[in-house]
C-alpha cells in the first residue's frame, strides 16, 4: 500500500507557517484548524521545518514570554518528506526509527499533504483487519 | 424541520453500486439501534456484488462466499435493490436530491492505470482489467477477442491482479471447466496456444505487491512450471537492510517463497511463467501490421527515497522479450460521476474521511459520502472495504445528528418507484436477482460447476421474461 491511499480521503488543506511568524499566530492556528501539528515553509512555499504543541509546550516551560518568540527558534529543522509513491511500510518504519509523528508529503515540488503516524497506523490496522475479516468469512460462510 | 430517522420519517439512503463497500455501509446502517433507515441501492449491472462478481478470480470461489453476508442484508424489508439503473444516465444526482436524505457513492474503479510508454495501444497489448472483465463474464466486457494463438505474453506488475491474469492462462482446460468461468472464455482458453508467461515487476522481490497465499499457489500449478532468475531473487543491498531493521515476516516470507523458485529447474510442464524482477518496459515494439511483437525493458537498481521507500531507478541495461501479448496490471483507477467532484490526482471523489468536498469551499457537500475503491483508491481486499464504509457512515450518522442532511421534497418509496419505473422501465428488484442467481447455479450445477454465468444484459433480461 502507498502513501497516496492515506491522501486521498484527507483534507486538501495543508495549514502552514512562515518561520518569522510568532508563537502567538502559530498557536492561533493550531487551535483555530483543531491540529497539532504546522509544517513551516520558506517564501517559495518549500517546507523547512516542523512545529508541534509540544515544542511550544517545551519553550513555555522556558519563558513566559513563549507567544512572543519565533516560529523559526523552536521549529524542528530536521525534517525529512514523502512522496505520495512511498510504500506505507517503509514510511511506518522511518516515522518509529527517527521519532517523526508527521511527515510532509511532497508532489514532486509541491507540499500536497501531511500525514501522521496515526493516519499510517491506522491505514495499516484497517489492512490486516480487512484480510482477517476476508479469511474469517470464508471459513463461516465457505462450509456447506 | 422535524427529526429524521425514525418510524414516521425515516432516514432514507441511496447507495450507488453494489459492490463490498456498498454492501458493507448498508449493514452497518441497518444495524444502528434505534434508527429507522430505509436503504435504496442502485446498481448499473443488473447483477449485484461488483467484483465479487466481475473480479475475483472464477478458480477462487471460496472467497465469494461472502456475497452470502451480503444476501443477508438485501434480505431486509428496509432495504431495496433496484439493479440495472445507473447513475448519471439513468437516475440523476438531481432525481436523488429530490428523494433521498443521504447518498452514499460505492462505484469502485472501473477503469485502469496506463503505463505511459511508446505502444502502449498497439494491437495485442490490452489492460488486465479488460481481461479480467471478459473472462469472467462482466457485460461491458463480453465481445472482446484476446489472440490466444500467441505463444509468449509478458504481464506488466506483479500485483494480486497481475496473479490472477497469469495464472488463468497457466490452468487447464480441465481446471478451468469446474469454474463459474465465462463459458466464452472457457472456450476460447481452452484453444490457448500460450506457453511461456512472463510476470514482470519493476522492483525486488521484496516490494512485490502480490501476498503470500497467492504467491504459493502459483507454485503448484498442475501444468505450469513457475521460476524465478536466480540472480534477480537475490536481495540487494537497499533491501536487504530494509528487511534486517524490520520485524515483517511476511515479506521475509515472500523472499523466501521467491528464492526458493529460483532454486527450480522446468521439469517439462507445457507451460513455463517466469517472475521478473528489477525490469520495467520502456516501449512495446510492433510489427508492420500495428501488432505487438515485443517489448524493450530497462534493467532497474534500487534506491531508497528520504522516507526509506525502496524506489526503481533505471540503470543503462536494456534488453529485449519478445512476446505477442500484453497485459498492463499497474492498477485500476476510479471514474468521474456526473456532478460530484472528482480528484483527477487520486482518480477517486474528492472526499475527507468520507464526505464527498467541494473544490471551490473545501467544505463538506452536504448529504454526499463514499466509500470503497472510488474512495480511497483501488487497494484491498473485500474486508478492508469494512472499516472504510463503518468510517464513512459514522461521518453519515454525526451529520444526521447535527441536523446536516439533505431535505427531498419527496421522500416517500413509492415516489422514487415511480421514477425508477419510468427511466428504466426494465430495473430489476432483488428477487429478480434471486432468481438469475437461482439459474445461473442449476445450470452450473448440471455441468459440475458452481454456476453458469449470464454474460450478456439481454439473456438476463430474456431469461427473467423481459
Ligand atoms: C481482478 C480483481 C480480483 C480481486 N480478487 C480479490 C480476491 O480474491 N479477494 C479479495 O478479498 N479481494 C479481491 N479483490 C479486491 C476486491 O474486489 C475489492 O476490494 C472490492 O471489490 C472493492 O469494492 P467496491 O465496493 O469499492 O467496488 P466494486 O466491487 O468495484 O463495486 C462497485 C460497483 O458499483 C457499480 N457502479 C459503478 N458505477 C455505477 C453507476 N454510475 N451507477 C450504478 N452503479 C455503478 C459497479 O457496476 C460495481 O458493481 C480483487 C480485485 C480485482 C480488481
Ligand atoms: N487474491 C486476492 O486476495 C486478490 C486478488 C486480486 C486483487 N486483490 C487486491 O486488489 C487490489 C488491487 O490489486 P492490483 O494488483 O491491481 O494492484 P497493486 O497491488 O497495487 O499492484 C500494482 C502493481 O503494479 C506495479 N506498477 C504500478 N505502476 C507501474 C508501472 N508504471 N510500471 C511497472 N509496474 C507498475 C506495482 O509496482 P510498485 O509496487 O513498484 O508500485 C505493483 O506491482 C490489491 O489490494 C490486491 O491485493 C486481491
Amino acid at each position: 500500500m502507498k502513501i497516496e491511499s492515506i491522501l486521498a480521503t484527507k483534507s486538501l488543506n495543508v495549514i502552514t507557517v512562515g518561520p518569522d511568524q510568532s508563537l502567538r499566530e502559530a498557536v492561533d492556528l493550531l487551535a483555530e484548524h483543531n491540529i497539532g501539528t504546522l509544517i513551516v515553509v520558506d517564501e517559495a512555499g518549500q517546507p523547512i521545518g516542523i512545529i508541534s504543541e509540544r515544542d511550544i509546550v517545551r519553550e513555555a516551560a522556558r519563558t513566559e514570554a513563549v507567544l512572543g518568540q519565533t516560529v523559526s527558534r523552536v521549529m524542528t529543522r530536521d525534517l525529512i518528506t514523502a512522496s505520495p509513491e512511498d510504500d506505507l511500510e517503509t514510511v511506518l518504519q522511518t516515522m518509529t526509527a527517527k521519532h517523526f509523528r508527521h511527515l510532509p508529503i511532497m508532489d514532486r515540488e509541491r507540499l500536497i499533504g501531511v500525514i501522521s503516524i496515526g493516519d499510517v497506523v491506522k491505514a495499516q490496522l484497517d489492512k490486516y483487519q480487512g484480510e482477517v475479516d476476508t479469511l474469517q468469512t470464508q471459513i463461516i460462510e465457505g462450509q456447506v | 424541520m422535524p427529526p429524521v430517522g425514525n418510524e414516521a420519517s425515516p432516514l432514507r439512503v441511496a447507495i450507488v453500486g453494489s459492490g463490498p463497500a456498498a454492501f458493507y455501509a448498508a449493514d452497518h446502517l441497518l444495524k444502528q439501534n434505534g434508527l429507522k433507515v430505509e436503504i435504496d441501492m442502485f446498481e448499473r449491472l443488473p447483477t449485484p456484488y461488483g467484483l465479487v462478481r466481475a473480479g475475483v478470480a472464477p478458480d477462487h470461489h471460496k472467497i465469494k462466499s461472502v456475497t452470502k453476508v451480503f444476501a443477508k442484508v438485501a434480505s431486509n424489508p428496509r432495504f431495496r435493490f433496484y439493479g440495472f439503473v445507473e447513475f448519471g444516465k439513468d437516475i440523476a444526482l438531481s432525481d436523488l436530491r429530490g428523494h433521498y436524505h443521504q447518498i452514499l457513492y460505492a462505484t469502485g474503479a472501473p477503469t485502469d492505470k496506463r503505463m505511459g510508454i511508446p505502444g502502449e495501444d498497439l494491437k495485442g497489448s490490452y489492460a488486465a482489467t479488460e481481461f479480467v472483465g471478459w473472462y469472467n463474464g462482466h457485460p461491458d466486457y463480453h465481445d472482446r477477442q484476446f489472440d490466444l494463438s500467441q505463444e509468449r505474453v509478458a504481464i506488466v506488475g506483479v500485483g494480486n491482479v497481475a496473479v490472477d491474469v497469469a495464472r488463468i492462462l497457466c490452468l487447464t482446460p480441465e481446471e478451468l471447466a469446474v469454474t463459474d468461468i465465462a463459458n466464452h472464455a472457457l472456450e476460447a482458453l481452452s484453444q490457448s496456444h500460450v506457453k511461456e508467461v512472463y510476470l514482470l515487476g519493476r522492483r525486488g522481490p521484496a516490494q512485490a505487491a502480490f501476498t503470500n497465499p497467492e504467491i504459493k499457489d502459483l507454485g503448484n500449478l498442475a501444468d505450469a512450471d513457475t521460476i524465478v532468475l536466480p540472480e534477480e531473487a537475490q536481495l540487494d543491498d537497499v533491501s536487504r537492510a530494509a528487511l534486517e531493521a524490520s520485524d515483517d515476516r511476511a515479506t521475509r516470507k515472500k523472499v523466501e517463497i521467491l528464492q526458493g523458485y529460483a532454486l527450480r529447474k522446468p521439469t517439462g510442464k507445457s507451460r513455463q511463467l517466469t517472475i521478473r524482477f528489477l525490469v520495467s518496459p520502456v516501449e512495446l515494439i510492433g510489427n508492420a501490421a500495428g501488432k505487438v511483437v515485443g517489448m524493450r525493458l530497462v534493467k532497474n537498481a534500487l534506491e531508497a527515497t528520504a522516507a526509506g521507500t525502496p524506489s526503481p531507478k533505471a540503470t543503462d541495461r536494456f534488453e529485449e522479450l519478445s512476446v505477442g501479448l500484453v497485459f498492463r496490471s499497474v492498477g485500476y483507477r476510479g471514474a468521474a460521476l456526473p456532478g460530484v467532484p472528482f480528484n483527477e490526482r487520486w482518480g477517486v471523489i474528492l472526499n475527507e474521511k468520507g464526505r464527498v468536498v467541494d473544490p471551490e469551499t473545501k467544505q463538506p457537500v452536504v448529504g454526499e459520502y463514499c466509500s470503497g475503491w472510488i474512495k480511497r483508491g483501488p487497494t484491498g481486499v473485500i474486508g478492508t472495504n469494512k472499516p472504510d464504509s463503518i468510517e464513512t457512515v459514522s461521518c453519515m450518522l454525526d451529520d444526521l445528528a447535527r441536523g446536516s442532511i439533505l431535505h427531498p421534497s419527496e421522500p416517500q418509496a413509492s415516489k422514487m418507484e415511480e421514477l425508477v419505473r419510468e427511466h428504466q422501465p426494465k430495473y430489476l428488484s432483488f428477487v429478480d436477482w434471486l432468481r438469475l442467481d437461482e439459474i445461473e447455479v442449476k445450470n452450473g450445477r448440471a455441468q459440475g460447476r458452481p454456476r453458469d454465468k449470464f454474460t450478456r444484459v439481454e439473456d438476463m433480461l430474456a431469461a427473467l421474461g423481459r
